[in-house]
């Protein structure tokens, strides 16, 4: 029993990581219709930066990690700007390879600076496990937990009520109404890649705290299909539930393989059955937008 | 059909040949027997080289059909490869003649692909690609744990495939052998586009709803896209099986299946000439990276440790600039040079 329960903890606290991810996939799809298979390799980056400030340029892990962000809303721009912006209006399978012809060049470039092998970032919170429940708990764990919860906030937040972010849901609900209201689609969609760049970093920010890094992280990305189309490909509160629920769902499944069957490596699959139960069941997700075409 | 001028057509037979002028059979004929003379110049290296590009061609065709002729998007062609290999490898690690192998390999891959192909009646567009990545990881996963189906990890060990007892051993050997496949391939997929099939493939992918509404059964057809295309690469599967002589899990990997969606993307969507093309280019270019790399060592001995890295890079790098500058590919380029020696020197 206690060998679950701990699989359902470490379930949440990755399944938090995934729902930032998530979060970050949604908001550029809600915005620009764009499905971004470079998710992960922006984890990637923003790991890396962080890692690369800290160790390597010895900044403190506070100062680090806010030029990491400074950075992914730099990055979010450039993608942007260059890569996506020439490709509004094409079609669905040009802007999917577009995006995963960016997660290759990314991924060549961490490789090319800092190899291959595991990095590990240094300690910032205590080792010490924390007893919760009669279960050790790492305080990385909860610090992990709580950050996402709180970036979750701050975004729900932020759509909620401010001006940018009203606007940024009124482009995902009908992009030539809100031109005509007076909104610049172009700086919505500029910062629908910001935010996404920022809440990826964070989550590999958190990720390289737990884990290290190493170039193959960005391999996390293909997690978060199975969280948004569970959650709904553009429903925030769909993003969080699908995150949690996949990272619990994974490491029980993974556990369960292992002891029962024993069976390695069923991690990588179980999200992706689950998968392809809810696009036969429910294509549209728990709280998606169904679709509905006339002609 | 446009002919060259003075070209003209008295019948709708010979308006709907595959190559319609004597001048274009004879290009054709002569272009044959230059690929047929190849092998018996090149060097054991740049055959092999050819001999990966003709099995790219009839994997990258037989996804052309399905994506860019029907419009359905697939991320998990390059497991459908790997169950044709699976299959065709068993089939030949028991004793079954190889060209009955390879057809095993490609039915097998057909029934798989069709059963993937079902979610695609209520799923388009996104979240069929999603689901097919899941097909892709799916298989990944069985290929790496089917234990003695899949020999798991250890993979499967083939001997050089034969035929009435003449062993394709030897690499000028298999490239006959593989250039016939490809030729075949690239005739089948042809014809198909020119049938009704091809024509309710079009219809599909441009517009789905009036293609239903003229009465197109939009299921038996997407079935038939995902089975026709499967059977293809499963052929090609079985082909590079046999011809490598080795199938690992590793070979079938997600990277396999964009590299193939690279291939008809920078060769032309929809089109069997852009398949060729993409598939030529695909497999030239971490060739050409290499010979690029080695001349670099010279001056720069460091470079090779950064090759594998950059190479990925490049990939990628090129795959966004064909997107944005090209994006209907080289099979557009080929048409517009075609058109600008046709009206040369008056071009407007």
């Amino acid at each position: 029993m206690e060998y679950y329960l701990q699989l359902i903890v470490n379930g949440l606290v990755v399944g938090s990581i995934y729902s930032l991810v998530a979060l970050g996939f949604v908001v550029i799809y809600k915005a620009t219709k764009v499905v971004n298979f470079a998710q992960g390799e922006l984890v990637m980056a923003g790991a890396y930066v962080c890692f690369a400030l800290t160790v390597q340029f010895h900044i403190p892990f506070v100062w680090a990690f806010l030029v990491t962000l400074v950075f992914s809303v730099l990055l979010g721009l450039v993608i942007e700007r260059m890569v996506l912006r020439p490709l509004i209006g094409e079609e669905h399978i040009s802007v999917i390879m577009v995006t995963v012809g960016m997660s290759s060049v990314l991924k060549s470039v961490v490789q090319l600076f800092w190899g291959t092998q595991i990095r590990v970032y240094p300690q910032v919170l205590p080792t010490e496990p924390v007893v919760i429940a009669g279960l050790p708990v790492a305080p990385v764990y909860i610090a992990a937990f709580i950050l996402s919860a709180l970036l979750f906030a701050v975004f729900s937040v932020f759509f909620k009520f401010s001006r940018m972010g009203v606007a940024m849901r009124a482009t995902a609900f009908d992009q030539q109404a809100a031109q005509s209201m007076g909104i610049g689609i172009k700086n919505i969609f500029a910062m629908s890649w910001c935010i996404a760049c920022v809440v990826s970093a964070v989550g590999g920010v958190i990720l390289g705290n737990i884990n290290g890094i190493n170039a193959h992280i960005g391999h996390l990305g293909l997690k978060v299909f199975p969280a948004v189309i569970l959650g709904g490909l553009d429903s925030l509160l769909g993003a969080a539930l699908g995150g949690l629920i996949i990272g619990v769902l994974e490491n029980v499944c993974d556990g369960a393989a292992r002891q029962l069957l024993g069976l390695g490596g069923f991690r990588e699959v179980a999200a992706f059955i689950v998968l392809v139960v809810i696009l036969m069941i429910k294509p549209y997700g728990l709280f998606g937008t169904k679709e509905i075409e006339r002609l | 059909m446009q002919g060259k001028c003075g070209l003209f057509f008295t019948s709708y037979r010979a308006e709907a040949q595959v190559f319609p002028s004597g001048f274009q059979k004879s290009m054709v004929g002569l272009f044959l027997a230059i690929l047929c003379a190849a092998p018996f110049v090149l060097n054991t290296h740049l055959t092999s080289i050819v001999n990966l590009v003709f099995i790219s061609v009839i994997g990258a065709v037989s996804l052309n059909l399905l994506t860019g002729v029907c419009g359905q998007i697939s991320l998990g062609h390059g497991a459908f490869l790997g169950v044709g290999a699976y299959a065709a490898g068993q089939c030949s690690v028991h004793g079954v003649p190889f060209p009955l192998a390879i057809l095993t390999g490609g039915l097998v891959t057909a029934l798989v692909g069709m059963v993937f192909g079902v979610p695609s009646l209520r799923l388009k567009g996104i979240y069929l690609a999603i689901a097919t990545l899941a097909a892709q990881l799916v298989l990944e996963y069985v290929f790496l744990h089917g234990g003695a189906l899949t020999g798991g990890s250890n993979g499967l060990l083939l001997k050089p495939p034969s035929i009435l007892g003449f062993a394709f051993d030897s690499e000028i050997r298999m490239y006959f052998l593989l250039l016939a496949f490809a030729a075949g391939a690239l005739l089948m997929v042809t014809n198909i586009m020119r049938s009704k099939y091809g024509r309710a493939f079009v219809s599909i992918r441009d517009f789905h709803l009036s293609a239903e509404i003229v009465g197109v059964n939009l299921f038996r057809y997407k079935l038939v896209a995902f089975g026709v295309s499967s059977f293809l690469a499963g052929v090609a599967g079985g082909l590079w099986g046999h011809y490598t002589g080795y199938i690992s899990a590793e070979q079938f990997n997600i990277g396999l299946s964009i590299s193939y969606l690279a291939m008809i993307i920078i060769g032309g969507l929809g089109s069997v000439l852009g398949s060729v093309f993409g598939a030529v280019f695909i497999v030239l270019l971490p060739e050409v990276l290499n010979a690029l790399a080695n001349t670099l060592a010279g001056f720069w001995p460091g470079i090779a440790l950064h090759v594998v890295a950059m190479r990925e890079g490049v990939f990628g790098l090129v795959l966004i600039l064909f997107l944005i500058f090209e994006p209907e590919g080289l099979a557009h380029r080929w048409r517009l040079i075609k058109a600008y020696w046709k009206l040369y020197p008056f071009a407007h």
